[in-house]
C-alpha cells in the first residue's frame, strides 16, 4: 500500500473539515451552550428527526442501489435479496441488529458461491 | 463486570472511574455493533479512494456514523462540497437535543462548561444510550471522568474497526471485499430500525428507502436531500395527523 493511499492528500482533509467536521459539531456545540431550554418533544424536532432518518435512509439505499468498489460485483438481485432476507430475521427475532446482519451477508455469500 | 457500588473508595479517584467507564465498553452489544460498523466504513473509505488517515480523521473528529457514512458516499459520487455540507448538516441536527439531554445527567452545580467538552464531542447515538444506562450507578461527580473513560474506549474500538476495515479491503478477495461493505448498509438499516419506536421513524426510514431510486432518476445531484426532505416530511405528517386525531 502507497503512501498516498496510507496518507493523501491535504485537500481531501480540508474538504473533510469543510463538509464533514464543522457541519456536523456545530450541533454538538450548540448543545453544549444553549442547553437549557429545549424541549426535546417539540414539533420541530419531530420534524428534522424524521427528515435526518430519511437522509439516512436514503444513504444506505444509495449504498445498495449504486453500490460503491466490491460490492458493485454482486448482481442487483442479489444485494436486493440480501437485505430483504436480513430485515425478515431481524423483524421474526423482535429486531435482533446482530440476526438480521448475518443473515443478510450469509444470504449474499451463499448467493455468490451458488452463482460461481 | 458489575461497576463498584456509589459509596465505593473505588470511585475516590477521577482515573479509576475513567478505568471502569474504559472497561464498560465490554459490557455491552453495542460495542459490536460499532466494531462492525466502522469495519464497513473502513472499508467504504477505500473502495470510495479516500486515504486511511482520511478515515480515521473523520472517525475522530466527526464522531457520527450517519454523517461519516453521508460525506463519504455524497464525496465518492461526485457531490460538491457544499451539497455534502448540508446533507451532513441535517443529519447531525439531532446531536443537538442529544447533547442537551444527556449533559444534565453528569453536570454538577460546580461544573463549568470546557469540562464538559469532551462529552458533548463523544455524544452520538451509542455513548447517550449507554450514559442512560450506565450513569446512574456511577456517583455524580465522577460521571464526566466515566464518560470520558467510555468514549475514549468506544472511539479506539472504531479507530481500529477502520484500520482493519480498510486493509481487508485492500487485500481481500472481491466477494469478501463485497461482504465488508454490505456491514454498513445492513447495520444502519438495522440500527436505526431498532431505535424507531414512534410511526414517523418507521415512515421516515421506510419511504426515505424507498423515495431514493425515484429522486436519483432526477439526477440533481441533491438527490439524497430531495428524497430526505420529501419522506421526513411526509412522515411528520403522518405524525401530526395522529396527534390530531387522538
Amino acid at each position: 500500500m502507497s503512501a498516498a493511499q496510507l496518507i493523501g492528500d491535504w485537500h481531501a482533509l480540508v474538504v473533510l473539515f469543510v463538509a464533514g467536521v464543522v457541519p456536523n459539531q456545530i450541533w454538538r456545540m450548540l448543545g453544549l451552550w444553549f442547553g437549557g431550554g429545549i424541549d426535546e418533544g417539540s414539533e420541530l424536532l419531530v420534524w428534522v428527526r424524521a427528515v435526518a432518518t430519511a437522509i439516512l435512509a436514503g444513504v444506505i439505499a444509495q449504498i445498495v442501489v449504486e453500490p460503491p468498489g466490491a460490492l458493485a460485483s454482486v448482481p442487483d438481485l442479489l444485494r436486493y435479496g440480501a437485505v430483504a432476507a436480513g430485515l425478515v430475521v431481524f423483524l421474526l427475532t423482535r429486531r435482533s441488529i446482530f440476526a438480521g446482519v448475518v443473515t443478510g451477508e450469509v444470504f449474499m455469500l451463499a448467493g455468490k458461491w451458488w452463482l460461481g | 463486570m458489575a461497576l463498584p457500588p456509589l459509596d465505593s473508595p473505588q470511585w475516590q479517584s477521577p482515573w479509576r472511574a475513567f478505568a471502569w467507564g474504559l472497561r464498560s465498553i465490554t459490557q455491552t452489544i453495542l460495542t459490536l455493533v460499532l466494531f462492525a460498523t466502522y469495519l464497513g466504513i473502513g472499508a467504504l473509505a477505500h473502495d470510495t479512494h479516500f486515504s486511511l488517515l482520511w478515515a480515521l480523521c473523520s472517525t475522530l473528529f466527526v464522531w457520527a456514523g450517519p454523517a461519516q457514512i453521508i460525506l463519504i458516499t455524497t464525496l465518492g459520487s461526485g457531490a460538491t462540497v457544499i451539497q455534502s455540507a448540508i446533507a451532513v448538516t441535517v443529519s447531525a441536527i439531532r446531536l443537538f437535543p442529544m447533547v442537551v439531554s444527556v449533559l444534565p445527567l453528569m453536570r454538577t452545580p460546580t461544573t463549568k462548561r470546557r469540562e464538559l467538552f469532551f462529552a458533548a464531542h463523544l455524544t452520538a447515538v451509542t455513548l447517550w444510550v449507554e450514559c442512560h444506562r450506565f450513569l446512574p450507578q456511577v456517583p455524580r461527580e465522577r460521571r464526566i471522568a466515566f464518560v470520558n473513560g467510555l468514549g475514549f474506549g468506544l472511539v479506539s474500538v472504531c479507530l481500529t474497526a477502520n484500520t482493519v476495515g480498510y486493509f481487508l479491503a485492500a487485500n481481500l478477495t472481491q466477494t469478501l471485499g463485497a461482504a465488508i461493505l454490505l456491514l454498513t448498509p445492513l447495520s444502519f438499516l438495522f440500527s436505526t430500525a431498532r431505535n424507531s419506536r414512534e410511526v414517523a421513524d418507521v415512515v421516515a426510514l421506510t419511504l426515505g428507502v424507498l423515495l431514493y431510486p425515484l429522486a436519483a432518476k432526477m439526477n440533481s445531484g441533491l438527490d439524497i436531500l430531495v428524497s430526505g426532505l420529501v419522506a421526513g416530511t411526509i412522515a411528520y405528517g403522518v405524525h401530526w395527523w395522529r396527534e390530531v386525531r387522538a
